[in-house]
């Protein structure tokens, strides 16, 4: 994982981690986008060979301990949404940036759906669609974590 | 080097491979709650992480702590004076009231209560998972702090330690929706139950009969009858009450008394010694052997 400056990949997926736990007011936190699961995707558009389900799986699974929530959970709904983006990453990398970006929507859709189901199997949680809203601003995020990472990419020729 | 033809096992077989790690991971964690210890560790790993997240948040109070106006904290003086004017007033009552509590308990030969030590904590993030009320704070098994310790602020209380690490811990939140706290009302001494809603406002009370004398407005206190809680202190306030009769129970709903949404700074209470997770287990035994001793010695 760590050749051809692999370690900034790393990095990346870190701070990814540190800005889904960062303390908010609480309106905006309502708001907050699904870092992780976006740095993931591009990652795992970009490259790969290099970042795959099992990475999905143990970044997942160090979001069920940094939030808090019965472990396993985030870590399966990140790995079936990586999974899809996996499958088909050939078709997508030649997607227009606005239709990856609706792309990212559905997958943060599925994936916040996964999380709720498992959760109201587990405890008897109620729908709000208040659980929703990250998605809006993951479909906003898109085209700026694309660029913003893609540079990362090519200046540190990460391979 | 990036070859055409991939090595090594199939997205379909990685993704069975970690659904079924999800599965067994969800069923011990859930079902037979057999990482308990294993969180404590993985807590302690993650705590850097969550120290790092803090530091903005850290750094915008440093700075808006630094620049106030000297006005302003001649103001702020001020007011913390009265107020330590009347908490020494009231504490020189309070001496007084415990002094003749002890001595009125100890003619109805009723056990003594025994003094609470208190511990300061600060919230250093807070979880953004809407599913469940929890907050993270920066002590852990090192400072004393153990599984199941009441956490309170200065208005009421605010929850218990749900998972030790060592420099940091993990509190449940009573708006918690698998959490409840047993409350009396202070008025009447009626007992209720106060289970979390999921809603960071509102605690929700079943079972409460429709004979019941409970209104709005009536002050909640911890009843002391779980043994998690100390008794007495402040929970929630009533805030409706239905007169529905036609219902077989009352629905009666109320508020937190503590400010749960902006939390800070928090006080840990503790009334046994702390059995600390990371420690060896011989210590465990041997205050375990005191405690019969000093039951016998009460007895």
């Amino acid at each position: 994982m760590f050749a051809h400056n692999g370690i900034i990949i790393f990095f990346t997926l870190l701070i990814a981690l540190m800005a889904s736990i960062m303390p908010m007011p609480l309106n905006a936190d309502a708001f907050r986008p699904d870092w992780v699961l976006i740095v993931l995707m591009y990652w795992c558009m970009a490259l790969p060979g290099r970042v795959n389900i099992i990475t999905a799986w143990v970044m997942g699974f160090l979001l069920d301990v940094l939030l808090g929530s019965v472990l396993g959970v985030h870590a399966a709904a990140m790995a079936i949404s990586i999974y899809i983006i996996v499958e088909n990453h050939q078709k997508i990398r030649n997607f227009s940036i606005w239709q990856q970006a609706l792309i990212t929507g559905v997958l943060a859709a599925l994936y916040h759906l996964v999380v709720f189901w498992l959760q109201r199997f587990l405890i008897d949680v109620v729908f709000l669609t208040s659980y929703l809203y990250p998605v809006i601003t993951t479909i906003v995020l898109w085209p700026w974590i694309f660029y913003l990472l893609r540079k990362v990419r090519r200046n540190f020729s990460i391979k | 080097m990036n070859p055409i033809f991939k090595h090594g096992p199939s997205p379909q077989h990685r993704l069975v491979l970690v659904l079924f790690c999800s599965a067994l991971l969800i069923f011990f964690d859930h079902k037979m709650a057999s990482f308990e210890s294993v969180r404590g560790y993985l807590q302690s790993l993650v705590s850097p992480l969550q120290y790092l997240a803090n530091t903005p948040k850290q750094l915008m109070i440093w700075t808006s702590t630094n620049l106030t106006t000297r006005q302003q904290l001649l103001i702020e003086n001020q007011q913390y004076r009265l107020n330590e004017l009347n908490f020494h007033e009231e504490a020189m009552q309070l001496d007084i009231l415990k002094q003749e509590n002890a001595r009125l308990r100890s003619l109805l030969a009723s056990p003594l209560r025994s003094e609470i030590k208190k511990m300061v904590a600060e919230v250093i993030s807070v979880d953004s998972d809407p599913y469940s009320h929890q907050i993270v704070i920066n002590r852990g098994a090192g400072d004393g702090v153990y599984e199941g310790q009441p956490v309170l602020d200065a208005l009421g209380i605010v929850g218990q330690i749900l998972h030790v690490g060592q420099t940091s811990s993990r509190v449940i939140l009573i708006s918690d929706i698998s959490h409840a706290v047993p409350v009396r009302v202070q008025r009447n001494g009626l007992r209720l139950l106060a289970s979390g809603s999921g809603q960071i406002d509102r605690l929700t009370h079943n079972f409460v009969p429709q004979s019941a004398d409970i209104k709005a407005g009536d002050l909640l206190v911890t009843s002391g009858l779980g043994g998690k809680y100390p008794e007495g202190y402040p929970v929630a306030k009533v805030s409706f009450v239905s007169n529905d009769e036609s219902r077989e129970f009352v629905r009666v709903f109320s508020t937190p008394v503590a400010q749960i949404d902006r939390l800070r700074y928090l006080l840990l209470l503790s009334e046994k010694e702390p059995q600390q997770i990371f420690a060896p287990k011989t210590r465990k035994k041997v205050s375990l052997t005191n405690v019969k001793a000093q039951t016998k010695a009460a007895n």
